[in-house]
């Protein structure tokens, strides 16, 4: 029965499948049923950083209305979200926060940088306090250009994660493994500069000299 | 004292003296010169202090407007500027400087009297120019690093401080230009060549402390009624047992990342039960060194930055800037201009009241459905303004000496509807639902209160300080463009809550519909379409060496540019005076003794944007 590909019409004269059943019975993957339910229901995470937030927001009102996606239950802890959408310039005073949230966010989480700046610094990127990009610190899924994105470039950035999420296996994905939990990552600090640990004995090494 | 009424007579340093100059000089002597541009130097800082007193209570200049730095590297002095209002007359600052020694290496300087106890709106200010300069100011209450944060090696704003992608002091940078080959930043200066790390640093024992002794005086202070922290089981309370219950007071920490701090902003409260009792600002969590980026890059480079300040009416801040530039060049506009400029304006006003009315209301409980509204409407005004300028929100619209694009006949159309037809109508609905509304009076009535004289010292200006009583508005104070060619009124309030605020933008949104209308009608008959820059167009503009202060009232209050140019293609310094983070000085006065919702509350109806606050 586990096909691949399965067409309804093929079982409408199958004599295994009894009659009342007939045009009742849907067979799929469990991969399918189950990236189906989860690329509908994504609830983004409420936080805006800076001026793509406003967009963001413009994207959840009437007009761009993204709960045509079902995505409109924007939750403000992160413990209940599964996607992040970095909407704004990252700055190296906020990212410590910004790591620490999405360490927060429980398997499967997503994450997408939303507009320049949180994709490379943007027209702030020469700044003493701005982190060239979230992806720094934490793995992005989709990227966004603009400055700020129109709300349709925010839109299908979402459709494109849900093509994203549609290609992932429920055997494959590391969330259902066991022995290999995510840790999160390194959460920076605020010393003399923002101090990244992943490269403290390249500092260590540096500063002694 | 007169306003200016004699000829000012020209001093030797240069700088013209007005009569309250004069009285300042003729009183102090010489412990005062004039500056070489604009103001005066004190030369006696021991003075410094009645100086100011004398122009607080006799010259009557009642409100600090802006207070700041300059490195001047190569004389080896930093030079803090204050400038000061009349509220509500208004009419040209008066500018009071001070010169001190610039230290070696990363030391702070010495100390410099701090206006504090004379103007409270100057702590947040102070504590800015202290931040990026070191200047040091005594008798600031809680001098800390308020953009960066505590333990940050270096003063950034100093012009021998460079940041991780330094690649010149002013572009346009060799690197990029005129050879044309792309090449990534990263590949061009690897970001650990430049990051400061002190000698001897070590990542792995360092301790931070990024907020410095914030929670200390906090603690310190009122420690509830005999906080023992005991724990008792309490059974048949009866009053006077209820009133002697020991009661802990707890520091709650909203934001950074909290959804009604409208963005960024960080508040540590201290509460005991429901009420506040007291009340401290983190900021600098969107810190996007607009400064810094503003001396390195060109003059005409910095207009598209000044969209991102207050991001919701970034036409209005473009405004600010070029009004700035246009009277240090001398730039002549044409009548079209001027009257795109209003009409562009003023729409980005309406749009910005229709946001913050919308999220007071948000913020009072009513989610997103008046918000929902209003977003619809502020779409309508932000599709014309996208037809005309190309963007949504960074419009990068105007010019020095001109703006960027004509409207076409059909957009033009598009503005009437828009004035004469759909915004009155909205702005009746609004009205009618929300501002007779029980629950909205209830919560907002006499919430966030704040008397006039108190607004005027905190440095509160926009409608915060009309809901006060103050008729203090900029397009009226200290004019600008065309606006006094109409009939306007400037409505006031005078509980100074949270209520009145909100009555302030509903009136003024139906005072920014006439200027509109106006405008449309005058520019119709009185301005040749498509005579949309005046001088000749430049990308490279030589200003001459100076000084100005140029300001324009923003829906938030007044936002102000306060530049210095040595002559060359670049800002030697760039300064904003943010109206945003200066209101932001008072919002602990007005939510201590508040309860913890209405803290919300209150800064909604603050309006603050987290772009402008944070720079």
């Amino acid at each position: 029965m586990a096909t691949e590909t399965t067409n309804i019409t093929d079982f409408k004269n199958d004599p295994r499948v009894p009659e009342d059943l007939n045009n009742n019975v849907f067979i799929t993957t469990l991969d399918k049923l189950y990236n189906w339910g989860r690329k509908r229901s994504m609830w983004p995470m409420l936080f805006g950083l800076a001026c793509c937030a406003i967009e963001m927001i413009c994207t959840a009102a009437s007009r761009h209305d993204l709960s045509r996606f079902g995505w409109e239950l924007m939750r403000a802890s992160p413990r209940q979200a599964d996607l992040m959408i970095v909407s704004g310039t990252v700055t190296k005073k906020m990212i410590p926060q910004i790591v620490r949230l999405y360490n927060q966010m429980p398997e499967p989480r997503y994450v997408v940088a939303m507009g320049s700046c949180a994709t490379s610094g943007g027209p702030f990127k020469e700044g003493y306090n701005v982190v060239s990009g979230i992806d720094k610190f934490i793995p992005v899924d989709v990227y966004i250009p603009g400055c700020p994105p129109r709300p349709e470039a925010l839109l299908h950035s979402f459709v494109r994660l849900q093509e994203k999420i549609e290609k992932q296996s429920i055997r494959s994905v590391r969330w259902y493994t066991t022995g290999k939990t995510d840790e999160g990552m390194l959460v920076p600090y605020l010393g003399p500069d923002l101090v990244d640990l992943r490269r403290a004995d390249e500092i260590k090494q540096k500063t002694a000299a | 004292m007169s306003q200016v009424t004699a000829t000012p007579a020209k001093s030797a340093a240069g700088a013209k003296l007005t009569p309250e100059m004069s009285a300042i000089v003729a009183k102090f002597g010489s412990a005062v010169a004039p500056a070489q541009y604009d103001g005066l130097m004190v030369t006696d800082h021991s003075k410094f202090i009645e100086i100011a007193t004398f122009v607080r209570d006799e010259l009557k200049y009642n409100q600090l407007t802006n207070n700041t730095a300059t490195d001047y590297i190569k004389e080896g002095v930093i030079e803090v500027v204050n400038q000061f209002t009349r509220v509500p007359q208004g009419g040209a600052p008066l500018t009071l400087k001070l010169r001190v020694p610039r230290p070696a290496g990363n030391d702070k300087t010495q100390a410099v009297p701090s206006l504090c106890p004379l103007y409270p709106g100057a702590e947040f200010q102070e504590r800015e120019t202290y931040d990026m300069y070191g200047v040091v100011f005594e008798g600031n209450p809680d001098l800390r690093r308020i953009l960066m944060w505590e333990g940050f090696a270096g003063w950034p704003l100093r012009k021998d401080w460079r940041e991780a992608y330094y690649e010149g002091d002013t572009k346009p940078f060799e690197s990029r230009w005129p050879g044309g080959d792309h090449k990534l930043a990263e590949d061009r200066v690897p970001w650990e060549d430049n990051i400061n790390y002190p000698p001897g640093f070590d990542p792995y024992s360092f301790k931070p402390n990024p907020d410095g002794n914030i929670y200390d005086s906090m603690l310190a202070a009122a420690p509830g009624n005999g906080l023992t922290g005991e724990m008792a089981i309490v059974e048949d309370l009866n009053a006077a047992e209820l009133a002697e219950l020991k009661t802990d007071e707890i520091i709650v920490n909203m934001g950074p990342q909290h959804p009604s701090t409208h963005g960024v902003l960080r508040m540590v409260v201290k509460l005991d039960g429901e009420k506040v009792t007291d009340l401290k600002l983190a900021l600098g969590y969107l810190h996007r060194n607009h400064e810094k980026i503003g001396e390195r890059n060109t003059w005409l480079h910095n207009i598209p930055y000044t969209d991102r300040l207050d991001y919701i009416t970034g036409i209005y801040n473009e405004w600010g800037y070029v009004l700035g530039v246009e009277r240090m060049m001398g730039l002549k506009t044409t009548d079209r201009v001027e009257y795109l400029r209003v009409i562009t304006g003023e729409l980005t006003r309406l749009a910005s009241h229709f946001w913050a009315i919308g999220f007071l209301l948000n913020d009072l409980g009513a989610f997103f459905t008046p918000a929902l509204y209003f977003i619809t409407e502020r779409d309508l005004i932000i599709d014309l303004l996208e037809a005309v300028t190309g963007s949504r929100m960074m419009c990068n619209y105007m010019r020095f000496g001109g703006v960027s694009r004509e409207f076409t006949s059909a957009q033009w159309a598009l503005a009437r509807e828009l004035a004469f037809e759909r915004l009155p109508r909205t702005i009746d609905e609004l009205d009618h639902f929300l501002t007779e509304n029980e629950i909205l009076k209830a919560r907002s009535i006499g919430t966030g209160y704040m008397p006039a004289d108190r607004s005027i010292a905190y440095s509160l200006t926009g409608p915060c300080l009309r809901a006060a009583g103050v008729k203090y508005d900029v397009r009226r104070a200290d004019p600008y463009g065309y606006y006094d060619r109409f009939d306007f009124d400037i409505p006031v309030f005078y509980n100074g809550d949270v209520y009145d605020r909100y009555l302030v933008r509903v009136q003024e949104m139906r005072e920014s519909l006439k200027i509109i209308q106006q405008a449309l009608n005058q520019a119709e008959k009185n301005s040749k379409v498509g005579d949309i820059q005046g001088g000749k167009k430049a990308y490279n503009h030589r200003v001459p060496a100076g000084q100005c202060y140029a300001r324009v009232e923003t829906p938030k209050g007044e936002l102000g540019y306060y530049l210095v140019s040595d002559g060359n293609q670049n800002p030697y310094k760039y300064h904003i005076r943010s109206c945003s983070y200066i209101n932001l000085n008072s919002l602990k006065e007005m939510t201590v003794g508040q309860k913890v919702a209405d803290t919300v509350v209150i800064l909604g109806s603050l309006d603050i944007v987290l772009g402008e606050v944070d720079r």
